[in-house]
């Protein structure tokens, strides 16, 4: 099981802050489960649908989209952080 | 140290503290203490266009645990690249109100080059690493805080050196 998070508007499209999933085990990449997010129902669809600029953490590390998610146990997505 | 709170901070206290040493005496090896504070500003972003009025809160939400890994990592490289011999970081979240303050950043050296630097970097990267995002209320409504491309390249500007 991955524990996934959601924050600020990537949230209120997902509708869900966390959830604990089994992904696919094709999905070795953060832009893998981006994907595999994305079929599963219209607000995933269109909370991911401008992906490029959604941010990702692996285990509370910032991830490009071409990082790996092996072993991951909590993966965040959310939008470019404004805070300071 | 770092710090996330839903409270206000005192800058007087906080500069006091920071000065002391474990045992409550004041350090005598700091000769310039840097304070940099955020506060809410009430107007929106230009980019929100003209006329688009004043804000009415301000809401900060944030990844708990991360954001503690990541402020306390963005310290740590300070300290690697400055001689510093304190410093503090203090982010607030929740809803806030024009004026309040935000966050605080101080940094103590022997010499103000150092403390000057390491704050302007500190807040260079909290702004674009440290997972807070801001929610604004106007008399449009809500909506979420866009990223700057400015703050992008202030922190890249420090990749580069």
């Amino acid at each position: 099981m991955t524990r996934l998070l959601y924050f600020a508007w990537v949230k209120e499209k997902t509708g869900i802050a966390s959830e604990d999933v089994d992904l696919p085990e094709s999905a070795g990449t953060v832009a893998d489960v981006i994907a595999w997010l994305k079929t599963r129902g219209p607000e995933f669809e269109n909370a991911f649908a401008q992906s490029e600029t959604i941010r990702a953490a692996v285990d509370q590390t910032h991830a490009r989209a071409d990082a790996s998610i092996a072993g991951a146990r909590e993966i965040a997505f959310f939008p470019p952080v404004t805070g300071g | 140290m770092i710090r996330v709170q839903e409270g206000d901070f005192n800058i007087g206290e906080e500069i006091e503290a920071l000065r002391k040493d474990c045992s409550g005496k004041v350090r005598t090896d700091i000769g310039a203490i840097v304070t940099f504070t955020g506060t809410v500003r009430d107007a929106l972003r230009a980019s929100d266009g003209e006329g688009a009025g004043e804000i009415s809160t301000l809401t900060l939400e944030h990844y708990p645990g991360m954001t503690e890994k990541e402020l306390a990592r963005i310290e740590e490289e300070a300290h690697a690249r400055w001689p510093l011999q304190a410093s503090l970081i203090v982010h607030r979240v929740g809803t806030l109100l024009p004026g309040d303050n935000i966050v605080l950043v101080i940094t103590a050296s022997a010499h103000r080059e150092a403390a000057f630097e390491a704050a302007r970097f500190l807040m260079d990267y909290l702004k674009t690493s440290a997972p807070f995002w801001k929610r604004e209320t106007g008399p449009q409504g809500e909506h979420w805080v866009e990223a700057k491309e400015t703050d992008d390249q202030a922190a890249a500007r420090w990749r580069e050196e």
